[in-house]
């Protein structure tokens, strides 16, 4: 008679593989990460790649729900913030009167107060359903390791906030699924050897549930989501310029998205909890309380373990992944001037402006923190002192990349502008990144491949332009697509002569063209140069005006002629 | 593709989403309980009674003490495991020897335990026994009649009488 297998299982049977997936995600993904997504650098692999950049056809990639979904979780918690200070005002806090009140809310007021319930509600599934989307995309991207460290362990436990949030969310609206949720709650938490009574006891019968134990539910149900808030809010803490605030057509878009739904499908109770029955079916939200069926599907104590190897994990997971150090960016004291252009420009929060020992009060300089530092260089392209015109022999800049510094940049676009010849001789200014230069070197262009556009001192095109080329060619990846988040966006900005360090007026547009190629589209960079080509070859040729830096280097000196020649 | 084309895609997948989002908020149904089954609930704490009784110190004993400590009685503090058993029409379906809480073993035994039985009349017997020595020294046995969904619950309370059965 008593089947106890039988009787321990819910046998539905849909339900437990999408519970299940909520832990296989994290071992099916880590292992794509280690098997694929590694071809150039930390960035989304290939399918995903594809799919984000098909959306950017349709979205634009400034409301390109995948290529901002950190700002989309922001969104959400907004939403649900705004809609819970509403449900709050109307929430009666006893057990007697929660479902009631919630009741009334729904049907009295469901223009209002049932609206924004069904706001409040979705905008929290929609919340962990972005969220998880976002931890998949930094997972596959192995954007985990090195200074991001910081980013992906502040991460994990922003997953417990939420799913606790909404844990104690469901809880207080004493239905049938909130009875499930106490239970349950209780169940789990009664497996570690923590408590003396067990928490289950609390809803064996009626009357053991008291208002203060509802009580302590509304204050975690606002506590944790204060603690999610200022885990959010440290989860940013090394992410310069963080991307929290949707643009206007993609956060009216979700928005829409919601209050949609809220009215095709308010969210409605499942019934006043009874405590001398069990729930025996229940529309379970599986986006919020997608596990908890596992601890009846398997064990407490199993569920426990599962989530405690996650969890764990997740948070050794950039240790263990140690990849090759990135170098890590240099300051040059008698090089920087403290103009501080470096420290608005790192993506990464990297540099600090200290006082200058032995300088005037208020002088600064920059300074490099390790730990933090991306080596994208992006601080190189901002400081003043990357020009390329400066007559030294050896050009020392005020903050520059080990692998790859500002002078041996320059003395490469030296050496190939002295080999540039005939007609259309265009410099290609590309990014390791995004679209490989290779197909363009061999249609006869210069290139040089730079660890991030962002690291190109807008100089280095006006020199090129002096000394032998008919044009530059700016190929940075696609908007969104950064690896270190900004680069291209202050090179467009700085060409553009709407940041500093300009690209300076003087210099003609016509014989600049910045491009658009992604990892993989090296076929619309190679179209890109020759329709610039043809652009061109309409124009008279670009003579060579020399600087004053014409006279020493022998590079340089061989440059001219090659161009006249 | 053009602007109207891609507003249409872009509230095709916006709505998309939102019925994702909806879908999974209230669907699949979850199956706890089998519709025909109830769930009985063994749950209970219960502070079982001492290892060994007091016993009057010795004055030798008494003298050995801390002046302060001289109490007349050595009462040891350690409780007994409490056995716990129900048998469910005749059949044994839990039996468990609980240890008392505490570091000094001197607090409440605690037993709990949930499992799914078909829906019916059922006999329940259970056997507790809270002492060191000798049998079962709580037993209750009762009839039930359980519908589907219904909890029992198997409660504990030495002051009164011992097993409660509630519905
Ligand atoms: C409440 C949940 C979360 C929110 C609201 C959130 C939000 C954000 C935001 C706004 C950014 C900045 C994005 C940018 O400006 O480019 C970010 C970055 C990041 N997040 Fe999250 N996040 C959450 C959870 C997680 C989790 C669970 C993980 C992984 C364990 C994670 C890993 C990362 C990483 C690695 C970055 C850095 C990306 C980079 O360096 O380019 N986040 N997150
Ligand atoms: S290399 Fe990049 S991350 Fe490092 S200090 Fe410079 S701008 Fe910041
Ligand atoms: S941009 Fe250059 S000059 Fe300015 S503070 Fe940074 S290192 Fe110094």
């Amino acid at each position: 008679m008593l089947d106890e297998d039988q009787a321990q299982r819910p046998r539905g049977t849909v339900a437990f593989p999408i519970s299940l997936a909520w832990c296989v995600i994290v071992v099916v993904e880590a292992d794509t990460a280690w098997t694929g997504g590694r071809d150039r650098g930390p960035g989304v692999p290939g399918a995903l790649r594809a799919l984000e950049r098909a959306f950017d056809l349709v979205f634009r990639a400034v409301a390109n729900p995948w290529r901002h979904l950190g700002a989309l979780g922001f969104f959400f918690f907004w939403v649900a913030t705004a809609s819970g200070i509403y449900l709050y005002l109307f929430f009666d806090t006893s057990v007697t009167g929660a479902y009631e009140s919630v009741e009334r809310l729904t049907h009295g007021q469901w223009y209002a107060g049932g609206v924004v319930r069904s706001l409040h509600r979705y905008a929290s599934g929609a919340m962990v359903a972005t969220v998880a989307l976002h931890f998949v995309k930094e997972l596959v991207g192995r954007r985990f390791a090195g200074f991001r460290w910081f980013s992906w362990v502040s991460g994990v436990p922003l997953v417990w906030l939420l799913l606790a949030s909404g844990i104690t969310g469901y809880w207080l609206v004493w239905d049938r699924l909130a009875q499930f949720v106490a239970m349950a709650t209780a169940e789990w938490f009664d497996a570690l050897p923590l408590f003396g009574e067990p928490i289950a006891r609390n809803f064996a019968f009626p009357a053991a549930v008291s208002d203060r134990f509802f009580t302590l539910i509304m204050f975690l149900h606002v506590a944790l989501p204060l603690a999610l808030l200022a885990g959010m809010f440290v989860h940013i803490q090394r992410v310069n310029y963080a991307d929290v605030l949707p643009a206007r057509a993609l956060g009216w878009g979700a928005f829409l998205a919601l209050l949609a739904l809220a009215l095709a499908k308010p969210a409605l109770s499942q019934g006043a909890a009874d405590l001398a029955t069990e729930p025996q079916t229940l529309a379970l939200d599986w986006l919020v309380l997608g596990f908890y069926p596992l601890i009846y599907r398997f064990s407490p104590e199993a569920l426990w373990i599962v989530a405690a190897a996650a969890t764990l994990g997740l948070l050794i997971l950039p240790f263990a992944a140690r990849g090759e150090r990135v170098p890590v960016a240099r300051v040059d004291l008698a090089n920087c001037n403290g103009c501080a252009r470096c420290f608005a420009d790192c993506p990464y929060a990297a540099i600090v402006m200290q006082p200058r020992a032995g300088g005037k009060a208020g002088q600064k300089h920059a300074a490099v923190v390790a730990g933090l530092c991306a080596g994208c260089g992006i601080c190189t392209g901002a400081c003043p002192s990357s020009t390329p015109f400066r007559s030294s022999e050896r050009l020392v800049t005020g903050v520059d990349m080990p692998q790859q510094p500002i002078d041996a940049v320059r003395a490469e676009l030296e050496r190939k502008l002295a080999r540039l010849h005939g007609e259309g001789r265009v410099v290609v200014f590309g990014c390791e990144q995004a679209a490989a230069l290779h197909g363009c070197a061999g249609r006869g262009a210069a290139t040089l491949s730079l660890t991030c556009v962002g690291q190109l001192p807008p100089a280095f095109v006006e020199y090129a332009l002096r000394h032998g080329a008919d044009g530059v060619l700016v190929a940075s990846c696609l908007e969104g697509e950064c690896v270190y988040r900004i680069g291209d966006t202050w090179t467009a900005q700085r060409l553009a002569g709407e940041r500093e360090p300009h690209l300076r007026v003087t210099v003609p547009r016509e014989r600049l063209r910045v491009v658009r190629a992604g990892a993989g589209e090296e076929k619309t960079l190679a179209q890109a140069l020759t329709r610039f080509r043809e652009a061109l070859a309409r124009m008279p040729r670009n003579e060579p005006r020399g600087s004053s830096r014409s006279k020493a280097p022998r590079a340089l000196a061989a440059a001219q002629t090659g161009a006249r020649g | 593709m053009s602007t109207l084309a891609r507003y249409l895609i872009q509230g095709m997948l916006y709505a998309a989403f939102a019925a994702t989002v909806g879908y999974f908020s209230n669907a699949p149904t979850y199956r706890h309980l089998g519709a025909d089954d109830a769930l009985v609930r063994l749950s209970f704490s219960h502070a079982a009674q001492r290892v060994a009784p007091c016993r009057e110190r010795t004055p030798e004993e008494l003298a050995k003490l801390a002046p302060n400590m001289r109490a007349p009685l050595d009462c040891p503090r350690e409780r007994s495991p409490v056995t716990v058993e129900l048998e469910l029409d005749g059949r044994l379906v839990f039996r468990n020897v609980v240890a008392p809480a505490g570091l000094r073993r001197d607090l409440a035994s605690t037993v709990y335990w949930r499992q799914a039985v078909a829906a019916g009349e059922h006999r329940f017997t259970a056997r507790m026994k809270d002492r060191p020595e000798g049998g079962f020294n709580f037993v209750k046995d009762v009839v039930v009649e359980l519908a589907p969904g219904r909890v029992l619950v198997i409660d504990f309370d030495g002051t009164r009488g011992g097993f409660l059965f509630r519905m």
